[in-house]
Protein backbone atom coordinates (compact mmCIF):
# COMPACT_ATOMS: atom_id res chain seq x y z
CA UNK A 1 0.00 0.00 0.00
CA UNK A 2 2.75 2.44 1.00
CA UNK A 3 4.58 1.52 -2.15
CA UNK A 4 1.51 2.34 -4.27
CA UNK A 5 1.12 5.74 -2.58
CA UNK A 6 4.78 6.55 -3.07
CA UNK A 7 4.50 5.50 -6.71
CA UNK A 8 1.46 7.73 -7.10
CA UNK A 9 3.13 10.82 -5.64
CA UNK A 10 6.39 10.23 -7.52
CA UNK A 11 4.61 9.86 -10.85
CA UNK A 12 2.88 13.22 -10.36
CA UNK A 13 5.93 15.25 -9.34
CA UNK A 14 9.35 13.64 -9.71
CA UNK A 15 8.55 11.50 -12.76
CA UNK A 16 6.19 14.01 -14.33
CA UNK A 17 5.33 12.91 -17.87
CA UNK A 18 5.91 16.37 -19.34
CA UNK A 19 8.79 17.79 -17.34
CA UNK A 20 10.89 14.67 -16.87
CA UNK A 21 10.12 12.67 -20.03
CA UNK A 22 8.56 15.12 -22.53
CA UNK A 23 5.69 12.76 -23.30
CA UNK A 24 2.54 14.07 -24.92
CA UNK A 25 4.28 17.30 -25.96
CA UNK A 26 2.38 17.80 -29.24
CA UNK A 27 -1.07 18.15 -27.76
CA UNK A 28 0.45 19.78 -24.67
CA UNK A 29 1.77 22.70 -26.72
CA UNK A 30 -1.16 22.84 -29.14
CA UNK A 31 -4.06 22.77 -26.66
CA UNK A 32 -2.70 24.96 -23.87
CA UNK A 33 -4.05 28.32 -25.03
CA UNK A 34 -6.78 28.58 -22.40
CA UNK A 35 -7.33 26.93 -19.06
CA UNK A 36 -10.79 25.51 -19.74
CA UNK A 37 -9.91 23.40 -22.80
CA UNK A 38 -6.61 22.44 -21.21
CA UNK A 39 -8.45 21.06 -18.17
CA UNK A 40 -10.85 19.19 -20.49
CA UNK A 41 -8.01 17.49 -22.31
CA UNK A 42 -6.31 16.79 -18.97
CA UNK A 43 -9.40 14.99 -17.66
CA UNK A 44 -9.62 12.95 -20.87
CA UNK A 45 -5.97 11.89 -20.55
CA UNK A 46 -6.37 10.87 -16.90
CA UNK A 47 -9.46 8.90 -17.88
CA UNK A 48 -7.91 6.98 -20.78
CA UNK A 49 -4.62 6.43 -18.95
CA UNK A 50 -6.42 4.97 -15.91
CA UNK A 51 -8.24 2.46 -18.12
CA UNK A 52 -5.56 1.47 -20.64
CA UNK A 53 -2.50 1.15 -18.39
CA UNK A 54 -3.92 -1.55 -16.04
CA UNK A 55 -5.28 -3.44 -19.07
CA UNK A 56 -1.87 -3.33 -20.74
CA UNK A 57 -0.32 -4.41 -17.43
CA UNK A 58 -2.55 -7.50 -17.31
CA UNK A 59 -1.74 -8.28 -20.94
CA UNK A 60 1.97 -7.88 -20.34
CA UNK A 61 2.06 -10.07 -17.23
CA UNK A 62 -0.47 -12.75 -18.15
CA UNK A 63 -0.26 -12.98 -21.94
CA UNK A 64 2.94 -11.56 -23.43
CA UNK A 65 5.53 -12.70 -20.87
CA UNK A 66 4.36 -16.32 -20.32
CA UNK A 67 4.07 -16.85 -24.07
CA UNK A 68 7.36 -15.14 -24.91
CA UNK A 69 5.69 -12.68 -27.27
CA UNK A 70 7.47 -9.60 -25.93
CA UNK A 71 8.25 -8.33 -29.41
CA UNK A 72 4.53 -7.98 -30.17
CA UNK A 73 4.02 -5.53 -27.31
CA UNK A 74 4.09 -2.36 -29.47
CA UNK A 75 1.32 -3.56 -31.76
CA UNK A 76 -0.76 -4.97 -28.93
CA UNK A 77 -0.46 -1.87 -26.73
CA UNK A 78 -1.34 0.56 -29.50
CA UNK A 79 -4.28 -1.61 -30.56
CA UNK A 80 -5.59 -1.67 -26.97
CA UNK A 81 -5.16 2.10 -26.70
CA UNK A 82 -6.89 2.81 -30.02
CA UNK A 83 -9.74 0.42 -29.23
CA UNK A 84 -10.26 1.73 -25.68
CA UNK A 85 -10.22 5.32 -26.89
CA UNK A 86 -12.88 4.47 -29.45
CA UNK A 87 -14.90 2.64 -26.79
CA UNK A 88 -14.61 5.45 -24.25
CA UNK A 89 -15.69 7.90 -26.92
CA UNK A 90 -18.82 5.86 -27.69
CA UNK A 91 -19.71 5.32 -24.02
CA UNK A 92 -19.24 8.97 -23.10
CA UNK A 93 -21.32 10.01 -26.10
CA UNK A 94 -24.15 7.71 -25.01
CA UNK A 95 -24.25 8.41 -21.29
CA UNK A 96 -22.99 11.94 -20.89
CA UNK A 97 -23.53 14.08 -23.99
CA UNK A 98 -22.47 17.23 -22.14
CA UNK A 99 -19.07 15.77 -21.23
CA UNK A 100 -18.78 14.45 -24.79
CA UNK A 101 -19.40 17.90 -26.20
CA UNK A 102 -16.78 19.50 -24.00
CA UNK A 103 -14.16 16.80 -24.67
CA UNK A 104 -15.37 16.28 -28.24
CA UNK A 105 -12.40 16.62 -30.53
CA UNK A 106 -9.80 15.66 -27.93
CA UNK A 107 -10.90 12.09 -27.32
CA UNK A 108 -9.84 10.62 -30.68
CA UNK A 109 -6.56 12.58 -30.46
CA UNK A 110 -5.63 10.78 -27.27
CA UNK A 111 -5.04 7.53 -29.19
CA UNK A 112 -1.83 9.09 -30.53
CA UNK A 113 -0.87 10.93 -27.34
CA UNK A 114 2.67 9.87 -26.39
CA UNK A 115 1.84 10.10 -22.69
CA UNK A 116 -0.59 7.18 -22.95
CA UNK A 117 1.68 4.93 -25.00
CA UNK A 118 4.67 6.08 -22.95
CA UNK A 119 2.89 5.17 -19.72
CA UNK A 120 2.37 1.63 -20.98
CA UNK A 121 5.98 1.33 -22.16
CA UNK A 122 7.33 2.58 -18.82
CA UNK A 123 5.07 0.08 -17.09
CA UNK A 124 6.60 -2.64 -19.26
CA UNK A 125 10.10 -1.62 -18.08
CA UNK A 126 9.11 -1.22 -14.44
CA UNK A 127 7.52 -4.66 -14.19
CA UNK A 128 11.03 -6.09 -14.54
CA UNK A 129 12.48 -4.07 -11.63
CA UNK A 130 13.13 -5.54 -8.16
CA UNK A 131 10.28 -5.22 -5.68
CA UNK A 132 12.41 -2.93 -3.42
CA UNK A 133 12.97 -0.38 -6.18
CA UNK A 134 10.81 2.73 -5.66
CA UNK A 135 9.81 2.63 -9.32
CA UNK A 136 8.78 -1.03 -9.44
CA UNK A 137 5.27 -2.00 -10.45
CA UNK A 138 4.59 -5.32 -8.72
CA UNK A 139 0.84 -5.76 -8.89
CA UNK A 140 -2.36 -4.40 -10.39
CA UNK A 141 -2.75 -1.85 -7.57
CA UNK A 142 0.67 -0.37 -8.37
CA UNK A 143 -0.19 -0.21 -12.06
CA UNK A 144 -3.39 1.61 -11.18
CA UNK A 145 -1.59 4.08 -8.90
CA UNK A 146 1.03 4.78 -11.58
CA UNK A 147 -1.70 5.28 -14.21
CA UNK A 148 -3.70 7.79 -12.14
CA UNK A 149 -0.56 9.57 -10.97
CA UNK A 150 1.00 10.01 -14.40
CA UNK A 151 -2.35 11.15 -15.82
CA UNK A 152 -2.79 13.71 -13.05
CA UNK A 153 0.80 14.89 -13.46
CA UNK A 154 0.15 15.54 -17.14
CA UNK A 155 -3.08 17.38 -16.33
CA UNK A 156 -1.32 19.50 -13.70
CA UNK A 157 1.35 20.46 -16.24
CA UNK A 158 -1.07 21.45 -19.00
CA UNK A 159 -3.36 23.48 -16.72
CA UNK A 160 -0.35 25.32 -15.27
CA UNK A 161 1.04 26.14 -18.71
CA UNK A 162 -2.38 27.29 -19.94
CA UNK A 163 -2.61 29.62 -16.95
CA UNK A 164 0.80 31.12 -17.70
CA UNK A 165 0.04 31.49 -21.40
CA UNK A 166 -3.22 33.30 -20.65
CA UNK A 167 -1.28 35.85 -18.59
CA UNK A 168 1.49 36.08 -21.17
CA UNK A 169 -0.94 37.36 -23.82
CA UNK A 170 -0.27 40.86 -22.49
CA UNK A 171 3.51 40.65 -22.41
CA UNK A 172 5.84 42.27 -24.89
CA UNK A 173 7.70 39.34 -26.45
CA UNK A 174 10.18 39.82 -29.36
CA UNK A 175 8.26 39.19 -32.56
CA UNK A 176 10.06 36.09 -33.92
CA UNK A 177 9.81 34.50 -30.48
CA UNK A 178 6.07 35.08 -30.11
CA UNK A 179 3.73 32.13 -29.87
CA UNK A 180 5.47 28.80 -29.91
CA UNK A 181 9.04 29.98 -29.29
CA UNK A 182 8.34 31.62 -25.96
CA UNK A 183 6.11 28.69 -25.00
CA UNK A 184 9.08 26.34 -25.31
CA UNK A 185 11.21 28.56 -23.11
CA UNK A 186 8.38 28.83 -20.58
CA UNK A 187 8.05 25.05 -20.43
CA UNK A 188 11.82 24.82 -20.01
CA UNK A 189 11.70 27.13 -17.00
CA UNK A 190 8.76 25.18 -15.56
CA UNK A 191 10.75 21.98 -16.01
CA UNK A 192 13.64 23.56 -14.07
CA UNK A 193 11.24 24.37 -11.24
CA UNK A 194 9.89 20.81 -11.25
CA UNK A 195 13.40 19.43 -10.96
CA UNK A 196 13.38 20.29 -7.28
CA UNK A 197 11.00 17.35 -6.83
CA UNK A 198 13.54 14.90 -8.17
CA UNK A 199 15.16 14.63 -4.74
CA UNK A 200 11.80 13.73 -3.23
CA UNK A 201 12.03 10.60 -1.11
CA UNK A 202 8.90 9.05 0.32
CA UNK B 1 13.36 13.73 -63.90
CA UNK B 2 11.59 14.78 -60.74
CA UNK B 3 8.48 16.90 -61.03
CA UNK B 4 8.20 20.20 -59.22
CA UNK B 5 5.76 18.78 -56.70
CA UNK B 6 8.06 15.90 -55.82
CA UNK B 7 10.97 18.27 -55.28
CA UNK B 8 8.83 20.46 -53.09
CA UNK B 9 7.68 17.42 -51.10
CA UNK B 10 11.35 16.73 -50.34
CA UNK B 11 12.83 20.21 -49.82
CA UNK B 12 9.85 21.88 -48.10
CA UNK B 13 10.11 19.97 -44.82
CA UNK B 14 13.86 20.58 -44.59
CA UNK B 15 13.42 24.28 -44.00
CA UNK B 16 10.22 26.24 -44.71
CA UNK B 17 7.86 23.52 -43.51
CA UNK B 18 10.11 21.84 -40.98
CA UNK B 19 8.07 19.32 -38.96
CA UNK B 20 9.77 20.18 -35.65
CA UNK B 21 10.29 23.93 -35.58
CA UNK B 22 7.43 25.07 -37.83
CA UNK B 23 4.69 22.49 -37.50
CA UNK B 24 5.69 21.58 -33.90
CA UNK B 25 5.25 17.84 -34.45
CA UNK B 26 7.24 15.00 -32.93
CA UNK B 27 8.58 17.11 -30.09
CA UNK B 28 8.52 14.41 -27.40
CA UNK B 29 11.34 12.33 -28.78
CA UNK B 30 13.17 15.33 -30.26
CA UNK B 31 13.73 16.65 -26.75
CA UNK B 32 14.38 13.44 -24.89
CA UNK B 33 17.09 11.81 -26.99
CA UNK B 34 19.32 14.86 -27.51
CA UNK B 35 21.62 14.61 -24.49
CA UNK B 36 24.27 13.04 -26.74
CA UNK B 37 24.85 13.11 -30.46
CA UNK B 38 24.95 9.36 -31.06
CA UNK B 39 21.44 8.43 -29.86
CA UNK B 40 20.12 11.54 -31.62
CA UNK B 41 21.65 10.35 -34.92
CA UNK B 42 20.26 6.84 -34.48
CA UNK B 43 16.85 8.24 -33.61
CA UNK B 44 16.91 10.56 -36.64
CA UNK B 45 17.80 7.72 -38.99
CA UNK B 46 15.19 5.38 -37.47
CA UNK B 47 12.43 7.97 -37.80
CA UNK B 48 13.46 8.77 -41.40
CA UNK B 49 13.30 5.09 -42.38
CA UNK B 50 9.96 4.57 -40.65
CA UNK B 51 8.32 7.72 -42.05
CA UNK B 52 9.48 6.93 -45.59
CA UNK B 53 8.43 3.26 -45.49
CA UNK B 54 5.08 3.82 -43.79
CA UNK B 55 4.32 6.61 -46.29
CA UNK B 56 5.02 4.16 -49.12
CA UNK B 57 2.94 1.36 -47.60
CA UNK B 58 -0.05 3.56 -46.81
CA UNK B 59 0.18 5.21 -50.22
CA UNK B 60 0.12 1.76 -51.89
CA UNK B 61 -3.00 0.62 -50.05
CA UNK B 62 -4.67 4.03 -49.75
CA UNK B 63 -7.51 3.15 -52.13
CA UNK B 64 -8.54 0.03 -50.23
CA UNK B 65 -8.52 1.46 -46.68
CA UNK B 66 -12.06 2.13 -45.39
CA UNK B 67 -12.21 5.74 -44.18
CA UNK B 68 -13.74 4.88 -40.80
CA UNK B 69 -10.95 2.62 -39.58
CA UNK B 70 -8.03 4.33 -41.30
CA UNK B 71 -6.41 5.48 -38.04
CA UNK B 72 -6.17 1.91 -36.75
CA UNK B 73 -4.82 0.66 -40.09
CA UNK B 74 -2.18 3.40 -40.07
CA UNK B 75 -1.25 2.64 -36.47
CA UNK B 76 -0.82 -1.07 -37.19
CA UNK B 77 1.41 -0.39 -40.22
CA UNK B 78 3.55 2.00 -38.19
CA UNK B 79 3.68 -0.30 -35.16
CA UNK B 80 4.85 -3.20 -37.35
CA UNK B 81 7.66 -1.07 -38.85
CA UNK B 82 8.69 0.26 -35.44
CA UNK B 83 8.83 -3.29 -34.08
CA UNK B 84 11.19 -4.28 -36.90
CA UNK B 85 13.46 -1.27 -36.33
CA UNK B 86 13.47 -1.87 -32.59
CA UNK B 87 14.44 -5.53 -32.98
CA UNK B 88 17.20 -4.61 -35.47
CA UNK B 89 18.59 -1.99 -33.07
CA UNK B 90 18.54 -4.44 -30.17
CA UNK B 91 20.46 -6.93 -32.31
CA UNK B 92 23.14 -4.64 -33.76
CA UNK B 93 23.36 -1.59 -31.49
CA UNK B 94 22.28 -2.81 -28.08
CA UNK B 95 23.76 0.01 -25.99
CA UNK B 96 22.13 2.74 -28.10
CA UNK B 97 18.82 0.84 -28.01
CA UNK B 98 19.03 0.80 -24.19
CA UNK B 99 19.84 4.52 -24.11
CA UNK B 100 16.82 5.33 -26.28
CA UNK B 101 14.69 2.99 -24.10
CA UNK B 102 10.99 3.75 -24.53
CA UNK B 103 11.52 6.46 -27.12
CA UNK B 104 11.98 3.93 -29.93
CA UNK B 105 8.56 2.48 -29.11
CA UNK B 106 7.18 5.98 -28.94
CA UNK B 107 7.95 6.55 -32.63
CA UNK B 108 4.54 4.88 -33.10
CA UNK B 109 2.82 7.85 -31.54
CA UNK B 110 5.19 10.39 -33.09
CA UNK B 111 2.89 13.05 -34.49
CA UNK B 112 5.06 13.46 -37.61
CA UNK B 113 4.11 9.96 -38.74
CA UNK B 114 0.38 10.27 -38.27
CA UNK B 115 0.46 13.79 -39.66
CA UNK B 116 2.26 12.78 -42.86
CA UNK B 117 0.14 9.67 -43.34
CA UNK B 118 -3.08 11.61 -42.94
CA UNK B 119 -2.10 14.74 -44.81
CA UNK B 120 0.06 13.33 -47.59
CA UNK B 121 0.22 9.57 -48.10
CA UNK B 122 -3.57 9.11 -48.08
CA UNK B 123 -3.96 11.35 -51.13
CA UNK B 124 -0.70 11.11 -53.12
CA UNK B 125 1.09 8.50 -55.22
CA UNK B 126 3.95 6.29 -54.08
CA UNK B 127 6.90 8.27 -55.48
CA UNK B 128 5.79 11.57 -54.00
CA UNK B 129 4.96 9.92 -50.68
CA UNK B 130 8.45 8.43 -50.51
CA UNK B 131 10.09 11.82 -51.12
CA UNK B 132 7.77 13.48 -48.61
CA UNK B 133 8.65 10.84 -46.02
CA UNK B 134 12.40 11.25 -46.62
CA UNK B 135 12.11 15.05 -46.50
CA UNK B 136 10.24 15.03 -43.22
CA UNK B 137 12.56 12.44 -41.73
CA UNK B 138 15.66 14.50 -42.58
CA UNK B 139 13.93 17.70 -41.46
CA UNK B 140 13.36 16.05 -38.09
CA UNK B 141 16.86 14.57 -37.95
CA UNK B 142 18.79 17.78 -38.54
CA UNK B 143 17.05 19.61 -35.70
CA UNK B 144 17.89 16.67 -33.42
CA UNK B 145 21.52 16.77 -34.52
CA UNK B 146 21.84 20.53 -33.95
CA UNK B 147 20.33 20.36 -30.45
CA UNK B 148 22.31 17.25 -29.51
CA UNK B 149 25.56 18.81 -30.83
CA UNK B 150 25.17 21.87 -28.59
CA UNK B 151 24.11 19.83 -25.57
CA UNK B 152 26.89 17.28 -25.82
CA UNK B 153 29.61 19.86 -26.58
CA UNK B 154 28.68 22.25 -23.78
CA UNK B 155 27.33 19.65 -21.37
CA UNK B 156 30.15 17.11 -21.39
CA UNK B 157 32.81 18.60 -23.69
CA UNK B 158 32.52 15.70 -26.11
CA UNK B 159 31.29 15.03 -29.64
CA UNK B 160 30.11 11.49 -30.41
CA UNK B 161 31.84 10.38 -27.23
CA UNK B 162 35.27 11.86 -28.17
CA UNK B 163 36.73 14.52 -25.88
CA UNK B 164 36.86 17.85 -27.75
CA UNK B 165 37.66 20.32 -24.97
CA UNK B 166 41.31 19.67 -23.97
CA UNK B 167 41.69 18.07 -20.54
CA UNK B 168 44.18 20.71 -19.43
CA UNK B 169 41.51 23.45 -19.70
CA UNK B 170 39.48 22.02 -16.81
CA UNK B 171 39.61 23.55 -13.35
CA UNK B 172 40.52 20.13 -11.93
CA UNK B 173 43.70 20.22 -14.03
CA UNK B 174 44.54 23.84 -13.31
CA UNK B 175 42.57 25.43 -16.18
CA UNK B 176 39.60 27.79 -16.16
CA UNK B 177 36.96 25.69 -17.92
CA UNK B 178 34.01 23.82 -16.42
CA UNK B 179 31.32 21.79 -18.18
CA UNK B 180 27.86 23.32 -18.11
CA UNK B 181 25.89 20.66 -16.23
CA UNK B 182 22.64 22.50 -16.97
CA UNK B 183 22.87 21.37 -20.59
CA UNK B 184 22.39 17.74 -19.57
CA UNK B 185 19.11 18.49 -17.85
CA UNK B 186 15.79 18.03 -19.65
CA UNK B 187 14.88 21.70 -19.23
CA UNK B 188 17.71 22.93 -21.46
CA UNK B 189 16.46 20.85 -24.39
CA UNK B 190 13.23 22.84 -24.33
CA UNK B 191 15.03 26.16 -24.10
CA UNK B 192 17.43 25.22 -26.92
CA UNK B 193 14.58 24.18 -29.22
CA UNK B 194 12.92 27.49 -28.35
CA UNK B 195 16.09 29.28 -29.47
CA UNK B 196 16.29 27.22 -32.71
CA UNK B 197 12.70 28.27 -33.48
CA UNK B 198 13.65 31.87 -32.76
CA UNK B 199 16.66 31.82 -35.12
CA UNK B 200 14.72 29.91 -37.78
CA UNK B 201 11.95 32.51 -37.75
CA UNK B 202 14.36 35.43 -37.97
CA UNK B 203 16.12 33.77 -40.93
CA UNK B 204 12.90 33.10 -42.79
CA UNK B 205 11.50 36.53 -42.03
CA UNK B 206 14.36 38.08 -44.03
CA UNK B 207 13.69 35.87 -47.05
CA UNK B 208 10.13 37.18 -47.36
Amino acid sequence: MEHAISLFVRSIFADNMIFAFFLGMCSYLAVSKDVKTAAGLGVAVVFVQTITLPINYLLQVHVLTPMGLGYLSFILFIAVIAAITQLVEMIVEKFSPSLYNSLGIFLPLIAVNCAIMGGSLFMQQRVLLDAENVKAIANLGDAFAFAVGSGLGWMLAIVALAGIREKMEYNDVPKPLQGIGITFITVGLMALAFMCFSGLNI
Amino acid sequence: MLSKKTKEAFWGPLNINNPVVVQILGICSALAVTVQLKPALVMGISVTIIVALSNVVISLIRKSIPMRIRIIVQLVVVAALVTIVSEVLKAFAYDVAMQLSVYIGLIITNCILMGRLEAFAMTNNVGESLMDGLGNGFGYAWILVVVAFVRELLGSGKILGYQIIPDSWYIANGGLYENCGMMLMPAMALILVGCVIWIHRIANEEKK
